[in-house]
Order: structure tokens, then C-alpha cells, then sequence
């Protein structure tokens, strides 16, 4: 399976989102941030398909927009995206956009398809090189400000008054998360990016209770249903992005048992 | 000090001494101007006219404050120890350095939490909660603790384990302490001194015992 080209980028590049997603999921679920995940998955999506239009690649498109939407919302994003009516709005808005673009460019059925359900198998080894460069900066400007993030993620209260700026951190964040959703969205398209962004970690922190170690287990819950997911794609024929998902599932599952069984 | 919000002064021609080492309780029903105080201490809120001043600028920028709630639910996942590391700020490296664990746990010690060190915190009781915020705005040996109605939520057991802890460790650190607070009989068994403060912004200092009943019907 690995003397194929298509199957190590794959493997290779699933690698990278996973780690990211594992890592910026455990302050996503202690932002209480999951919905609107979801929200900056569907303006990535409106982003790719306006990429087609344009006859860019769709990552360079779903970037422009989720990282522009992040860094205009900011603060107010944060607070207002919570309400449920907004996310509904804005998700509505640019889920019309995506179809309109798509509609307006060539071949729209295959590509609708490929960005709304991902398509890590397609991934060209440019695409790869793309993914792990954005990966690591996601993962370095994360550690830089990872003391400061662990405080305001999990205990926002006592990181204001100890001085923390928590403006400038979540803009920070939106804007990584951002580039984690665009570059996630390869591999399990934008319908289903829950799975690597937040299943992991909801599902790690019913096992462990420190951050570091949810956020070891909980990028090991992701690199491990990518991996699988890839391998079984492969052997099968099915969609990659089905195999991750019911992993993702499975692990959430079995920690929501092992929580009531303690 | 005058502290305000818009055109409307909260408090207005306050001025108090707080010694090093005194226990001062702040006392007066809601709107009187006790979280702006506290507010304008803490550097969040700049006084409309006057100044706060220390004796070392680095108190200022080293305050323990222990607020009045956290909403961390029974779900909330991180360990007593975590949570109080999460004011360590020695460094900026994203792990924690072998130092820092010694001075995370000789606070957790100082304030009663071996026993529940590694549980999480939302699955602690309330005067466990309270010890754990304790904890955390302790962890940098502040010169100057608030405790902001730290109390309002606990039984009167609780409440009484809690001030005793904090008077036990102000002593040991010969640190001040400010505690915000509506109950009176609490603020007379562990304060040195008290403010009282209005709605027709008048300040009364003055010796805790010296506190009498009809200025007490006030809050």
C-alpha cells in the first residue's frame, strides 16, 4: 500500500491535520467553541467552492475566507457566534454562497462532492507540502502561546484578572483554528469536520485530566482514526472520511462508558 | 479616589490606608461601589480623579484575587493541580519546569489539597472550589489578596474553614488581605478593620470591633 505515491501523501498529510486537530480540539471544547467550528467549516466551504470559481485550489480559497471571517470577528465573534439564531445566519449565508459558486464554475458535482466530503486520497504532493507548512505554524504559534491559551481556555475569569489579555488571545486562536478547519476540511471535507476537531478531545477528556494529557491523548485518538480510516479506505474502497468518523465515534463511545463505569 | 462608569461616579472621595500585614473587611449592600473598588485596585478600571498608590510597584502587578464564582460545572475536566497551575507564569515554556511543580505543591499543601490534588475540579465540593481558587491566586506569593464575597456560596462550616485558612496563611506570608463581603459576624471573627461603605457614599474605617449594630443594619 505504501509503494503508491497517493497513498503515503495521504498518510503523510492526514498525519499533519490530525496532530493539529487533536491538539487545537482540546481548546475548542474548552472554549466552548464546537458550533462555531462548525459555522467556520461552512464559510471554508463557501471559500473553496469561490476558490474553483476563481480557478484557484480550494484550500487557498477556504483560507482567504475563514481567515479573514476569524480575524474581522474577532471578540465580537466569539461572544455573538455563540447565539444559536446568529450561527444559523451565518451558516445559512455562506452555505447559499458555496452553492452559488459552485454552481457558477465547471465541473460542479465532482468538486461539491470532494470539498463538502474531503478527498485525502486525491492530495498532490504540493498540496502535502502545503499542509504540513501550515501545520506546523498552527502548532508553533500554539505552543508560543500555550500558557497564556491554557489560562484563558480553562479558567477565563483568573486569567483576566491576572492580567491576560483575552482579546488578543482569541483573535489569536480564531485565526488558528481557522487555518486548522481550511486545512482539516482535505481530509474529512467541511461537512464533517467535527470529527477530527472535536470528537478526539471530547472523547480524551473523559479519560484523562490534565491539558497536556488530553492533548496528547487526544491528538493520539485522531492520528489513530486517520491512520485506520486511510488504511481501510484503501483496502475497501469506501470513503475515508465514513471509516474516521465511526473510529472517532467508536472512541467518543467507549469514553462515555468508561466515565459511567468509574 | 473617584471611580466611575460614564458620567455617574460609583464611588466618590474614598480614601483608605491598607497596611502590610492587615486584614481589612469591605463591607455595604450591593451598588455601593465594591467591585469598582476592587476593579480600580486590580488596574482594571482607572480612578476618575486620585491614585492608588503602593509602597512597591510590584504589589500592583502581583495581586491574589479570589473571585466570587467560576461556573465550573461538575464536567469540568482538569485536575485541582492543573487548575492551579495555570497561573504559573515563571516562564513561557509550554511545560511545566520541575521549580514550578515544587511551588504548585507547596501551595497545595498550604492550603489543605493533597487529598484532592489529582481529582478534577468539577467533581470537588464548593469549599474545595474555593480552596482550589485560593490556591491558584496564591501560587505567585502575592503581597495583597482580595477575596470578592468568596464566601456567599458556602454553609457556615465552610465559611469558617475557608477564612480560617486564609488567616492562617495571610500570618505565615505577612501578606494584607482585602474581604469583600455581606456577613458581618464572619468579617468581626477574622478582620482587623473595616470599611463600610454606602449608597450616599459615606466612608466609615474604623477597628472591626468597633463596628456598631446601627452602622451594621446598613449592609
Amino acid at each position: 500500500m505504501l509503494s503508491f505515491d497517493f497513498m503515503r501523501h495521504a498518510l503523510v498529510a492526514g498525519t499533519f491535520i490530525a496532530v493539529i486537530c487533536g491538539m487545537m480540539g482540546v481548546f475548542v471544547i474548552a472554549r466552548g467553541m464546537s458550533f462555531l467550528t462548525h459555522t467556520l467549516a461552512e464559510i471554508g466551504f463557501a471559500g473553496a467552492a469561490f476558490g474553483l470559481f476563481m480557478g484557484w485550489p480550494a484550500l487557498n480559497g477556504m483560507l482567504l475566507f475563514t481567515v479573514l471571517s476569524s480575524a474581522m470577528v474577532g471578540e465580537l465573534g466569539v461572544r455573538s457566534a455563540r447565539r444559536e439564531n446568529v450561527i444559523s445566519a451565518v451558516s445559512a449565508l455562506f452555505l447559499g454562497l458555496g452553492i452559488l459558486f459552485i454552481s457558477l464554475s465547471d465541473n460542479s458535482a465532482a468538486s461539491a462532492t470532494s470539498i463538502l466530503f474531503g478527498s485525502v486520497i486525491g492530495i498532490s504532493l504540493g498540496e502535502v507540502w502545503q499542509v504540513v507548512i501550515l501545520s506546523i505554524i498552527v502548532i508553533l504559534v500554539t505552543l508560543l502561546m500555550y500558557r497564556q491559551l491554557k489560562f484563558d481556555s480553562f479558567d477565563s475569569v483568573g486569567a483576566r484578572v491576572n492580567g491576560i489579555n483575552g482579546t488578543v488571545i482569541s483573535i489569536a486562536f480564531l485565526i488558528m483554528l481557522a487555518l486548522s478547519v481550511s486545512v482539516a476540511a482535505q481530509i474529512v471535507g467541511s461537512l464533517l469536520i467535527f470529527i477530527l476537531l472535536t470528537l478526539p478531545a471530547a472523547s480524551a477528556r473523559y479519560f484523562v485530566h490534565s491539558v497536556s494529557s488530553m492533548i496528547a491523548l487526544s491528538i493520539g485518538f485522531a492520528v489513530a482514526g486517520t491512520w485506520l480510516g486511510i488504511t481501510l479506505g484503501y483496502f475497501t474502497n469506501w470513503p475515508t472520511s465514513f471509516f474516521i468518523a465511526t473510529i472517532e465515534v467508536i472512541f467518543y463511545l467507549s469514553g462515555l462508558i468508561w466515565n459511567k463505569k468509574r | 479616589m473617584t471611580a466611575s462608569y460614564g458620567p455617574t461616579n460609583i464611588i466618590k472621595d474614598l480614601n483608605f490606608n491598607l497596611a502590610e500585614g492587615e486584614f481589612l473587611a469591605i463591607i455595604g449592600e450591593n451598588g455601593v461601589g465594591k467591585t469598582t473598588l476592587v476593579r480600580s485596585l486590580l488596574g482594571m478600571l482607572t480612578p476618575k480623579a486620585g491614585t492608588i498608590k503602593f509602597t512597591d510597584h510590584s504589589i500592583a502587578k502581583n495581586i491574589g484575587y479570589v473571585p466570587q464564582s467560576r461556573n465550573l460545572d461538575e464536567e469540568y475536566p482538569i485536575t485541582v493541580k492543573d487548575f492551579v497551575s495555570l497561573n504559573l507564569r515563571d516562564s513561557k515554556l509550554p511545560w511545566v519546569t520541575a521549580n514550578e511543580k515544587a511551588k504548585v505543591w507547596s501551595i497545595i499543601e498550604q492550603t489543605n489539597l493533597t487529598k484532592i490534588a489529582d481529582r478534577p475540579l468539577g467533581q470537588a465540593s464548593g469549599g474545595e472550589k474555593q480552596r482550589a481558587y485560593l490556591a491558584q491566586a496564591l501560587l505567585n506569593s502575592p503581597k495583597l489578596l482580595i477575596l470578592d464575597e468568596s464566601t456567599a456560596s458556602l454553609d457556615v462550616e465552610m465559611k469558617q474553614e475557608l477564612l480560617k485558612l486564609v488567616a492562617k496563611v495571610q500570618q505565615e506570608n505577612k501578606m494584607s488581605a482585602i474581604f469583600i463581603t455581606h456577613d458581618l459576624p464572619l468579617a468581626r471573627n477574622y478582620a482587623d478593620n473595616y470599611l463600610l461603605m454606602t449608597k450616599q457614599q459615606e466612608y466609615t474605617m474604623g477597628p472591626i470591633a468597633s463596628l456598631n449594630v446601627s452602622e451594621s443594619e446598613k449592609v
